[in-house]
């Protein structure tokens, strides 16, 4: 592993992105249209302020997971990872790469979403801001190795996209954002604290009522970890030898 | 480069197995091929031209018996900065430019500067250089990739149907090109099921159905067969081979 062959693939992949208009436009834009909806929808009550940090934290993980399971696997399918085998480029070069390139668009799409949430949206975040946006950083890195894992899984577009809701929606219902976590069933709430979006939705709410660094770093170093473990997961699981 | 290194052979296999999907690709193939030379590898589709190339460059799964590639194991670490690899299909990003894709891999390969330029003129499309890979021809597409290939000057090139798809005049200057690196020392392993490039091979192997049918200079395969043409002495070969199997 070096820096110069995972910069220079963090490079490659952002290049790839910036030819592909369409796709930065929606990670950018889509964003912004649904949380301008909840917005309007609930416009006068305080559920923008409650959830709209939540949703600032659960896009980057949504799209960055979609994005990077669908890119490897175009990768695996179009014969270019495997000449990337047959070259010097470490297995962790590659996997640290796309996750640096996806947490650069993430870092756009946060200051985007935020900003469009805060001034045209008006939703009051109580903790500090720039905690906010570290957060959905963080979250967009833990899509992007999740996405990475899970292409292994798949050995078709079709299963690639199957393999979203497969990994991300049971983390949404268990989560605590369709029901406070206390209020779960035992075993339920047991399953939550496995899951990385537990972390980093409780996180989110936390920062939205105004906790500081000090109160959500339990919550970010467990997003930490399940980062890390599933950057892990994505080495393991890219294979220099395919059949 | 030491002496020992330029004196192994660039392939050498005994006893090689490769098992696909459950299936036997390649039997117990014996195979030795000198450094410094362009070898043709033909057969028919199907024949596993493409899965020993794969089990050469060091990404095939399930192969068994011995492989030696510049006198390393298959799939050293070692090899990956001396191999230089073009896959069947274009394996080019196509939603990069011709210069975007050649530079991520000229990183990758600790190239040196004016590599990039260098390539782009070896396969003729400097004047592709700013274009998208995905607005390009076919046979462009499938030169890009080839220079993907060229680019960390390898002591081998295993290029899998590099001329496919690519007019006369164009191959001609593909192998051209390819007696030119021989001349400068390097091995180069070439795919084809396109008999009449055979002539300009410095050796051949015709394979069929996993196993090495032949392998020998083209004159020698001729004078064996008493066929006029690389397809003659093929089919001859095939013929006798069905024969023997028959009795």
């Amino acid at each position: 592993m070096t820096a110069a062959r995972t910069l220079a693939t963090a490079r490659r992949v952002l290049a790839q992105l910036r030819h592909d208009h369409r796709t930065v436009a929606l990670v950018l834009v889509m964003p912004c249209v649904l949380i301008g909806l909840v917005a309007w929808m609930f416009d006068g009550t305080d559920v923008l302020d409650r959830f709209g940090p939540v949703l600032v934290g659960f896009f980057p993980l949504l799209v960055m997971f979609l994005v990077t399971s669908v890119a490897t696997l175009r990768e695996r399918t179009s014969g270019t990872l495997e000449r990337l085998m047959t070259m010097p480029l470490g297995r962790a070069d590659l996997v640290l790469g796309y996750a640096l390139a996806f947490a650069a668009l993430a870092t756009v799409q946060a200051l985007v979403v935020v900003a469009f949430a805060t001034w045209v949206c008006g939703m009051h975040v109580e903790g500090p801001v720039a905690l906010m946006i570290a957060v959905a950083v963080l979250n967009a890195v833990l899509g992007s190795a999740l996405g990475l894992a899970a292409s292994a899984l798949a050995r078709t577009e079709f299963q690639a996209v199957q393999l979203m809701p497969a990994v991300i929606l049971p983390q949404l219902v268990t989560c605590g954002l369709l029901m406070p976590r206390a209020a779960m069933p035992v075993v339920l709430e047991r399953v939550s604290r496995g899951l990385p979006l537990t972390y980093a939705v409780d996180a989110m709410q936390h920062i939205a009522a105004g906790a500081a660094w000090a109160d959500v770093r339990g919550a970010v170093g467990a997003m930490a970890l399940f980062t890390a473990g599933a950057l892990v997961l994505g080495v393991v699981t890219l294979r220099r030898r395919t059949g | 480069m030491g002496k020992n290194e330029s004196a192994a052979p660039a392939v050498r296999a005994r006893g090689l197995r490769v098992v696909r999907g459950g299936r036997v690709v390649v039997d117990g193939l014996d195979l030795t091929l000198p450094a410094g030379q362009v070898v043709g590898l033909l057969g028919p589709s199907g024949s596993g031209k493409t899965t020993l190339m794969r089990a050469v460059v060091g990404v095939q799964t399930h192969v068994t018996g011995e492989l030696d590639v510049l006198g390393l194991p298959a799939g050293s670490p070692d090899l990956r900065r001396r191999l230089g690899y073009m896959t069947q299909a274009p394996s080019v990003y196509a939603d990069l430019t011709v210069t975007e894709n050649l530079r991520y891999a000229a990183t990758l390969q600790g190239a040196p500067r004016g590599s990039v330029e260098r390539v782009l003129a070896e396969v003729d499309l400097a004047s592709h250089a700013r274009d998208l890979v995905a607005t390009l021809s076919g046979g462009e597409r499938s030169r890009v990739s080839l220079a993907v290939a060229l680019l960390g000057a390898p002591d081998l090139l295993v290029l899998d149907e590099p001329t496919v798809g690519l007019d006369p005049v164009l191959r001609r200057s593909l192998w051209d090109l390819f007696a030119r690196l021989r001349d400068a020392g390097r091995s180069l392993l070439v795919s084809s099921h396109v008999m009449d490039e055979a002539a300009r091979c410095d050796r051949l192997v015709l394979m069929r159905d996993g196993a090495v049918l032949a392998d020998g200079t083209l004159a020698e395969l001729r004078a064996r067969t008493g066929a006029a043409d690389a397809e003659g002495a093929f089919l001859a070969l095939v013929d006798a081979a069905g024969a023997a199997g028959a009795a």
